[in-house]
């Protein structure tokens, strides 16, 4: 009789953690094992790749981090979980991460039968494709025929096929887990083109034996905004993760930077200002976060504009313009809401 | 009198919680009970917190479009097809290599397990060698070493290793010449099934002859003659109904022509290899496991060592082989899911790689995927409980 009381006990504790693990709010776990379990890329340059230190960086990683800097004023308390692309949702669905901040590309099947809400849009992106310069070839439109490299289980597996099927030409798929097993596939030959998002394609291209023997062809084929993803129904955590980033852009849009965000909250009179560094109006009371949140995340991790030269622009090896993701002031499509 | 009165007398009853039978009937009634509550409780848990999270749950994704391409498959397949056919797709490519690497596994196993036997120093230390190195590597690794250092650094397509413009081989992959059968071929098929059944029924006749008789026939070089000749007649008089399809480089890759991706050529060479050093070592077993009287009183009684071999010391062996066959059978099967580390479209990387990722229901393509690896293992397994049924000792 012993054994099964033992195995009813065990079965009721199995009972209780199932239940506890999703009841309970992201916010409140996060703050209980006092950091916050993000998943990126295994490792794409500027969006998340770790430096020789093993410190992880990239523009996918600051909206991990800005996060942290929100709920904990300190911006590592992160703990990282690389994923490949067929990896990424499950480990979100199943709870082993609290967010997914991995180029991630926002689209009507993922918000609406996953189980998961897109926080928001931290990089538009459209896919295109890398050739060598030695096929010499211009346009995609002269590919007809050709094989591509390309990562299992992502939109551009489909975008590829319908670009193909719209223009009436045929193509083979190679495909494979990791983006660098696609790019050292097209290194060694397997496949005539490289496609992917643009912006990782130039990332890919500095990996590469030759950078400068291949080039990205001028089209773009696809929308791919690509943004931080969380669990569905937890509309606590949801909001601290869309606001961290909308805090970024704020930040930017009133000129406050990681250099001068003291200074600002000590003299500014704009009001805009003063509502963002939490001086006054709601502050952080609605998202139960400390009144100067935002100003954290701007001290630690810098403004969304600091984020992007420091990553994927002009100040790393990557040099891609802001183009759609210059602010909508600017011309281009970055707009947060406003704080107050 | 008194003893048969003690028969009659009904036997004293025990109590019916310490009779056996109701005792085990009992506790299995309520073990059943607890495993199939429990599994019910699994799967309402999954349900409940599948529908609370507001993922979708259901069979009907089959029906959809998948929408992406797939570089291999075995039937007609495109952009169109649904989620449904990449998961026949994905069998089916499981199903070939799985297939063709039982194959060849076999034949090296055999060759190699024989080979190391062999009393030629040469042979049998250098099958020892292939054996101990290819047992003692992780099959993953073997199967990126045939892919990343010895496929793909071979020439493109337009370098290709050109074998007098039938074959090509180049990094993306064997380019062969395909068969088209035109209208007659059937005549070719029909006179070979007919040469099969004439050699069939003339093996058994010469079996039975040298029973009686003791008269020996050349049985290979005859049913060769029938197998070759007749379908070959038939070919000529119908007007030889084949024609070649032949690859052929256009823009960038070859057209036309049967390829064989790299791919499954490094998936098939690291799964033959690796297994064929298991089924060696098992042949070598059963091999020895034959007393070596049996040998001696085979030479004993005039036979020759090859003929000892295949009639006397092969058939024992069998019994001992075929069960360790069976389970490096099942494992060979089981060991083409590692596909996916060189994106080998098979069922683990199409059906439960691309399309999980692109439905996201998790939990039926994996519970379907499981599924199908078990009904493969379960017909391997029974029927290589069938064969060995056959292969055992008859005790008379």
């Amino acid at each position: 009789m012993k054994k099964i009381h033992v195995i009813a006990s065990a079965m009721a504790v199995c009972t209780l953690l199932s239940s506890a693990v999703f009841a309970g709010s992201t916010l409140n776990s996060v703050k209980k094992k006092g950091f916050v379990q993000c998943g990126v890329n295994t490792g794409v340059p500027g969006f998340a790749t770790t430096d020789d230190k093993g410190n992880w960086k990239g523009i996918d990683v600051d909206v991990c981090r800005s996060v942290a800097a929100a709920v904990f004023g300190d911006a590592s308390k992160v703990k990282y979980t690389p994923l490949t692309a067929k990896e990424r949702f499950t480990a979100l669905q199943s709870g082993e991460i609290d967010m997914l901040s991995r180029n991630t590309t926002w689209t009507l099947t993922r918000d609406s039968s996953l189980g998961l809400n897109f926080a928001g849009v931290n990089y538009y992106d459209g896919q295109g494709f890398l050739v060598k310069k030695s096929l010499g070839v211009k346009s995609a439109m002269e590919m007809d025929g050709a094989s591509f490299c390309i990562q299992a289980g992502t939109t551009t597996e489909l975008n590829l096929a319908d670009y193909f099927r719209a223009n009436k030409m045929s193509y083979t798929p190679i495909t494979f887990d990791k983006s660098a097993e696609t790019a050292q596939a097209f290194d060694a030959g397997r496949c005539d083109a490289l496609t992917s998002d643009q912006s990782q394609l130039y990332a890919l291209r500095i990996q590469l034996k030759d950078p400068d023997s291949a080039m990205v062809l001028p089209e773009v084929i696809s929308k791919e905004p690509l943004g931080p993803v969380v669990r569905q129904g937890d509309d606590d955590w949801f909001n601290i993760v869309r606001w961290s980033l909308f805090a970024m852009l704020n930040a930017e849009e009133y000129g406050v930077n990681s250099e001068n965000v003291d200074q600002l909250a000590a003299t500014s009179k704009d009001p805009n200002v003063r509502r963002l560094l939490g001086l006054e109006g709601i502050k952080g009371k609605g998202l139960g976060l400390r009144d100067n949140w935002a100003a954290i995340i701007i001290k630690q991790v810098g403004n969304y504009s600091e984020s992007f030269e420091r990553n994927v622009g002009l100040d790393s090896p990557l040099k891609i313009s802001r183009g759609l993701n210059a602010l909508w002031s600017q011309g281009g499509l970055q707009y947060a809401p406003p704080i107050r | 009198m008194a003893a048969e009165q003690q028969v009659k007398s009904p036997p004293a009853k025990a109590a019916l919680w310490r009779r056996p039978v109701f005792r085990s009937t009992l506790f299995q009634t309520l073990l059943v009970l607890a495993l199939v509550s429990f599994g019910y409780f699994l799967f309402n848990n999954t349900l409940h917190n599948l529908e609370q999270r507001g993922i979708s749950t259901g069979f009907g994704f089959l029906s959809q479009e998948a929408g992406f391409g797939i570089v291999m498959t075995l039937i007609p397949f495109s952009e169109l097809s649904s989620y449904w056919d990449t998961f026949l797709v994905g069998l089916l490519n499981t199903l070939l290599v799985s297939g063709l690497g039982i194959l060849f596994a076999t034949l090296i196993g055999f060759t190699m397990g024989v080979a190391r036997l062999s009393r030629n120093w040469l042979v049998s230390r250098m099958a020892a060698v292939y054996i101990e190195t290819f047992r003692n590597i992780p099959l993953l690794l073997q199967i990126m070493f045939w892919y990343f250092a010895v496929l793909q650094p071979l020439p493109g397509p337009r370098q290709s290793i050109n074998v007098t413009d039938m074959l090509f081989l180049n990094n993306r992959g064997l380019y062969l010449p395909a068969p088209v059968f035109e209208p007659g071929f059937e005549w070719v098929m029909a006179a070979l099934a007919i040469a099969i059944a004439i050699v069939f029924s003339t093996l058994r006749w010469m079996h039975k002859k040298q029973e009686q008789t003791g008269q020996i026939f050349h049985t290979i070089s005859i049913s060769l003659g029938i197998l070759i000749c007749l379908p070959l007649l038939t070919f000529l008089i119908t007007g030889l109904p084949v024609s070649w399809d032949m690859p052929e480089l256009k823009g960038f890759n070859f057209k036309g022509g049967m390829v064989v991706i790299p791919e499954l050529a490094a998936l098939l060479l690291a799964l033959s290899i690796y297994t064929g050093t298991f089924i060696a070592e098992a042949v070598r077993s059963g091999i020895l496991a034959v007393s070596h009287g049996q040998t001696e009183a085979a030479y004993a009684l005039g036979l020759r060592p090859g003929t000892t071999l295949r009639l006397v010391v092969i058939p024992q062996a069998m019994r001992v082989i075929i069960p360790q066959l069976t389970s490096q059978y099942l494992n060979l099967t089981k060991n083409s899911s590692l596909a996916t580390a060189v994106g080998y479209p098979d069922l683990v990387a199409v059906f439960a790689g691309t399309t999980l990722n692109q439905t996201g229901q998790a939990v039926e393509v994996i519970a379907m995927t499981m599924a199908v690896y078990l009904l493969i293992s379960l017909i391997i397994s029974m029927f290589m409980n069938w064969y060995n049924k056959r292969k055992q000792l008859v005790e008379r």
